[in-house]
């Protein structure tokens, strides 16, 4: 296959940028650790998550200083805890899960960004430095409340 | 007009050519079929998106017999599922009869309209339960929210349906290549075989899902079902999904266009390659689809990603080959200076000018695709407005202006009538509104995306959150880009319709344009064409991206679903 010479110019730069692009994103990924929440091995049964630790109680946990574990149920159309408060600087550490059908648990302008599958818990990890009202909310359609289904984060 | 024959409509630098090449009736008729069929889709799609459009806006108020969800999934299924396939098969037939011996056999047509009825059927059953309000699940009908089980079904009929149409597609060209003996292929064939390839493999992740998971859990014979393994059989299928939506249009770029522009293919084997590739790095990358998902290990997240960023490789080449057979006809035709060419081009020729637009859109579509797959970037647009901007733009622009541009010619090449120059001007009127529209919709997409509006949420405030209020006016926008591409639609649909059955009859039909290859080119290399090792390749990357994944959805296996009815 014959390739003109300014298609090889071309094709090496694109691809050239292409791989540096690659090896930034797995360095992020797998130098600094920045991962998308991708939580193995916690899996629960939906259907008796109301019974099942920790999600037999949801809510807030202070385990450190400034630390945090939040633990989230969702469920058809809302949050258990639907309001949490925080003290800012605070990290937390959330685990969230579903009791019906698929949610997202989405926070804007953070990026706690969750999809909440049904028998998996997911986790992640945010520090909040900034007051403010966080809203969070569900981007996943899940049915005709979707879009009513929201919480929120104060961070004081 | 009332002697059509002598004269030709001037169109841009030329005259429209009219051929001698003439379809058989059989032909004709079934292809028209497969035109008709989705021009209903696209007016029963397009007016639910208009309504959605507008209750999202917040300019009305839907009536309570209509769900805002139940509008959306109506629209993504007729255009997303509906109109594009069957739209796809028509064309790739139109050009299947075209360059592989003038007509379909008889067995290819056979098999084609099996296909045809087997995807009408479905289309029809999945319509009814969305109508009915028993499948308001959007057209990625994700578990454990439950359907209608005849919503499956419909599902499957027009899948499978369109394996029939692959197969009508395969055997021409398999009788071709009988035929002529140690020749490559021509251009057109051998794209629309590599579509097909790459729909079949594809489409078996969704056909597992919806055969031995939702349709037995939906009847009721099975009680509970794995969640994680029927998203990743869907995205196993939904990503290869938007480039059998694109490859269509790259077809009609590197193989039609050429001639309409009065240039020559740049080389027989780069666009074999480019389609290749396509197959190969379109199916082990669903992953970028569910990134922010539990149970699936990071690594093999980042292995998808980087074999998703793979397909950039055919698209520069693309990029590349259409730019260069511009240029070179623009040179030919006495372009001096570095731009000159681009004025040489035949900008006043819908059918050159709509996916010329087309492709000028694709460069931010691609864009923001790149953004959109990379691996830590996802998490601050993951399923927000910004995600259905890139689709709009790439799909609802790129695909669909390539798909008008195709269309206003080939009518008349299928029914003996003429492309008259009111329908030409009109044709450029549309794909001036359809980009303004989606400028103004698309665009906004993408900034209000940015600022954290989800995608697929009807009208809400969030109880007066800053934030929310924040994106109303964006919102309005969108709206109002929204009606306009409405009108587009209407104005294409006009188009249409006028061309199947008012415009004047011509003696000679309209030419099917299929471009010469330049003197310099020479025969692509067999390996090309030797399709057990392109398929195995790509069956190999398959199971390397997904066989692990997959073992640990089983190893920690999470307790199955119940159905939910929740709209």
């Amino acid at each position: 296959m014959d390739l003109p010479r300014y298609e090889k110019i071309w094709l090496t730069f694109g691809f050239g940028s292409l791989i540096l692009f690659l090896v930034i994103l797995g360095v992020m990924a797998f130098g600094q650790g920045l991962h998308p929440p991708d939580s193995m091995k916690t899996t629960i049964d939906p259907e008796k998550v109301e019974t099942t630790a920790p999600f037999n109680e949801p809510g807030l946990k202070q385990i450190g200083p400034n630390e945090y574990r939040l633990t989230v149920l969702s469920y058809v159309f809302g949050y258990n805890p639907g309001t949490v408060r925080i003290p800012a600087g605070a990290t937390v550490h959330f685990e969230a899960t579903t009791r019906d059908v698929v949610h997202g648990l989405y926070i804007p302008n953070t990026n706690i960004n969750l999809m909440l599958i049904p028998g998996h818990i997911t986790e992640y990890t945010h520090t909040f430095n900034e007051q403010g009202e966080y809203l969070f909310l569900c981007h996943e359609y899940c049915g005709a409340g979707h879009h009513i289904m929201q919480g929120r984060i104060i961070v004081e | 007009m009332t002697d059509t024959t002598k004269e030709t409509p001037a169109f841009g630098n030329a005259n429209l050519p009219l051929s001698s090449f003439r379809f058989t009736k059989e032909d004709s008729k079934l292809i028209l079929a497969h035109l008709v069929f989705s021009f209903i889709a696209l007016f029963i799609g397009g007016f639910a998106g208009l309504l959605q459009g507008l209750e999202r806006g917040g300019l009305v108020k839907l009536p309570p017999q209509m769900g805002y969800y139940q509008l959306l999934t109506a629209h993504g299924v007729l255009l997303a599922l509906v109109f594009t396939t069957v739209f796809i098969v028509g064309f790739f037939y139109s050009g299947i009869a075209r360059t592989l011996g003038k007509e379909m056999s008889k067995n290819a047509r056979t098999f084609a309209w099996i296909g045809y009825y087997l995807m009408v059927i479905g289309s029809i059953v999945a319509t009814i339960t969305i109508l009915t309000n028993d499948a308001t699940v959007l057209y990625t009908f994700y578990a454990p929210m439950q359907a209608s089980p005849w919503f499956y079904v419909g599902a499957a009929f027009l899948i499978v349906g369109s394996w029939f149409s692959a197969i009508a597609i395969f055997i021409s060209y398999v009788k071709w290549r009988r035929e002529h003996h140690g020749k490559a292929s021509p251009l057109f064939a051998f794209m629309a075989v590599a579509t097909m390839v790459l729909w079949i493999h594809a489409t078996l992740g969704v056909v597992i899902e919806v055969v031995f998971q939702l349709i037995p859990w939906s009847f009721g014979w099975m009680p509970r079902m794995n969640v994680t393994i029927s998203r990743t059989l869907f995205w196993y299928f939904g990503h290869a999904l938007v480039y059998f939506w694109l490859l269509p249009a790259y077809v009609y770029w590197y193989v039609n266009l050429p001639k309409i522009i009065g240039g020559k293919i740049f080389s027989d084997a780069l666009p074999r390659l480019t389609f290749l590739l396509f197959v190969l790095f379109s199916i082990p990358v669903g992953f970028h689809h569910q990134l922010n998902e539990p149970g699936i290990e990071s690594f093999w997240k980042y292995l998808q990603v980087t074999l998703t960023m793979m397909v950039v490789v055919p698209s520069l080449l693309t990029a590349f080959s259409i730019m260069a057979t511009f240029e070179l006809a623009g040179r030919e035709k006495g372009a001096k200076r570095m731009f000159d060419w681009v004025k040489k081009m035949p900008w006043k020729d819908a059918r050159f000018f709509a996916p010329a637009v087309a492709m000028i859109i694709f460069i931010f579509g691609g864009a923001g695709g790149v953004i959109l797959a990379s691996y830590q970037l996802n998490s601050t647009v993951h399923n927000t407005w910004f995600v259905t901007g890139h689709f709009h733009m790439t799909l609802a622009s790129t695909v669909l202006l390539t798909f008008f541009g195709i269309a206003i010619w080939l009518i008349p090449a299928l029914n003996g009538r003429l492309l008259t120059p009111a329908i030409n001007k009109l044709a450029i009127a549309q794909t001036i509104i359809w980009a303004t529209g989606m400028t103004l919709m698309s665009g906004t997409m993408h900034i209000v995306g940015l600022m954290g509006a989800p995608r697929r949420s009807a009208f809400s405030t969030y109880g007066d959150h800053e934030v929310a209020l924040s994106w109303l006016p964006y919102q309005l926008v969108i709206s109002i880009g929204g009606v306009l591409l409405f009108i587009g639609v209407m104005l294409a649909l006009f188009n249409f319709f006028y061309l199947l059955y008012f415009a004047p009859r011509a003696e000679k039909p309209v030419d099917y344009p299929i471009g010469e290859f330049a003197e310099h080119v020479k025969k692509p290399p067999k390996i090309l064409e030797r399709w057990s090792v392109w398929i195995g390749i790509s069956i190999v990357l398959s199971i390397i991206a997904y066989s692990v994944p997959i073992m640990q959805m089983f190893q920690h296996d999470a307790p199955g679903s119940i159905p939910f009815r929740t709209w």
